[in-house]
């Protein structure tokens, strides 16, 4: 089972974030197969969140397929977005590390090596969808 | 789908002075809604006449179709409402409170009642006056829950508790909204916590009705549009710009957009529930100075309060 955080001060809507949390799990490998979503009573009386966005959250989910809800049950988990994904995650992050690096090396700090990836990050989703 | 409260042009006069102008709104039922405003707005007019404390001078009010002063036992047991500072009756216990709630109401739940005390601690044989403010607030708001209303009013329910306190109301009020279709109207001047609790809003300010409708369709069209110093007329003619501000060489506005933007001049950013309604509540003050005269805003709270 997990356990969701709201920041109201994200500007991302609360069932957005909630989305994002169930998909990060899931990508994570936190959330499995048939794993179940906390139910909506649990999610309210965790974090004092209006029930009506916790079943829009959960509605959007089931849109995406990645969960179904059993009626009289609760909501589980349909689809893993973990994958083969998951695997070459350890990889991947080694080589985050050495380009970190060489950008530290390189004079950047933190916020320079944000700003950097976010800039590139969008061009290339730009480029993708181009 | 049906509305739990509807008002038409509704209308209170307290003297010369209007406390509540021509408000005409709809909050369709299994809603948790958001009425704001600053203190004055008519907020607690607005509570009073819908649950038939106050008679409207105008315009008509409606509970689930009838009215709460002239169909009373259509509308009363379908009611709840926790005034202002929560009144109780100080020299009560909290059991006495459950009895008065228990042989006053035909639709009262003893069972639920007793449950929340004890789940949220609150002793029975304490009197209600020697209850922290927090646990008073509590206690209101069982007792309202335990009326088994379909819809709940409150007014300024979280004004005098503290943030863990806040939380822990927020909780209790949320949890019997599940599964129940119970419909809550709440007003408050904190708007911080409202865009987790609440899925419907009222903005209210100097005695008008300045916005209302669901709270992701709110912050869905609201845009901040920023962009080089230019005339707004462009924009105005396709959407609503609801604030306006120029730099030297900048302009940034705050708009409600009716379809797509087009204009690559303007960088569109999301907006904050919080940002959208201090817009609306400072356009109030700039733009429709004409049609607020100062005395009479001042004199309306003076009353209302």
């Amino acid at each position: 089972m997990i356990e969701f955080h709201l920041d109201t001060h994200s500007g991302v809507a609360p069932y957005l974030q909630i989305v994002q949390q169930v998909k990060q799990a899931l990508r994570l490998g936190l959330l499995d197969v048939n794993d179940q979503l906390p139910t909506v009573r649990e999610v309210v009386a965790q974090i004092a969140i209006n029930p009506n966005t916790v079943l829009k959250a959960y509605r959007e989910l089931e849109r995406e397929g990645l969960v179904t809800s059993r009626p009289g049950q609760g909501t589980f988990v349909q689809r893993t977005l973990a994958g083969a994904s998951l695997a070459s995650q350890a990889t991947l992050r080694r080589s985050l590390v050495r380009w970190l690096h060489s950008a530290y090396e390189a004079g950047l700090d933190s916020e320079s090596v944000l700003a950097l990836f976010m800039s590139t990050f969008q061009d290339t989703q730009k480029e993708e969808t181009a | 789908m049906s509305n739990a409260l509807e008002t038409t042009h509704l209308s209170k006069r307290y003297g010369r002075h209007w406390a509540l102008q021509d408000c005409t709104l709809a909050l369709p039922a299994g809603r948790v809604a958001a009425l704001v405003g600053p203190n004055g707005a008519g907020k607690t007019t607005l509570l009073h006449l819908s649950v038939g404390l106050l008679e409207p001078t105008e315009g008509l009010v409606q509970i689930f179709g009838c009215s709460p002063l002239k169909q009373t036992t259509q509308t009363l047991p379908r009611l709840g409402f926790v005034a202002q500072d929560h009144p109780l009756y100080k020299d009560f216990t909290v059991a006495d409170l459950l009895t008065l709630g228990r042989k006053l109401n035909p639709r009262w739940d003893d069972t639920l009642a007793r449950a929340r005390m004890q789940k949220l601690g609150i002793p029975l044989d304490r009197r209600a006056g020697k209850l922290s403010g927090g646990q008073q607030a509590q206690v209101a708001l069982v007792l309202a829950l335990a009326k088994r209303p379909d819809l709940l009013l409150l007014d300024e329910p979280l004004a005098s508790l503290d943030p863990l306190a806040r939380r822990e109301f927020l909780r209790t009020l949320l949890d019997a909204t599940v599964e129940s279709g119970l419909t809550v109207l709440l007003s408050s001047h904190i708007i911080g916590d409202l865009e987790r609790v609440c899925d419907y809003l009222i903005i209210l300010s100097a005695s008008h009705v300045q916005l209302v409708g669901d709270i992701q369709e709110i912050t869905r069209t609201h845009k901040r549009l920023i962009g080089p110093r230019q005339d707004v007329d462009a924009i105005a003619s396709t959407h609503t710009v609801i604030e306006t501000s120029h730099t030297e060489r900048q302009t940034t506005l705050l708009v409600r957009t009716n379809g797509p933007l087009f204009d690559p001049s303007w960088e569109v950013q999301e907006v904050s529930l919080e940002d959208i309604v201090l817009a609306y509540l400072g356009q109030q003050v700039t733009e429709r100075p004409a049609s607020l005269p100062s005395t009479r805003k001042q004199h309306g709270m003076e009353v209302v309060q």
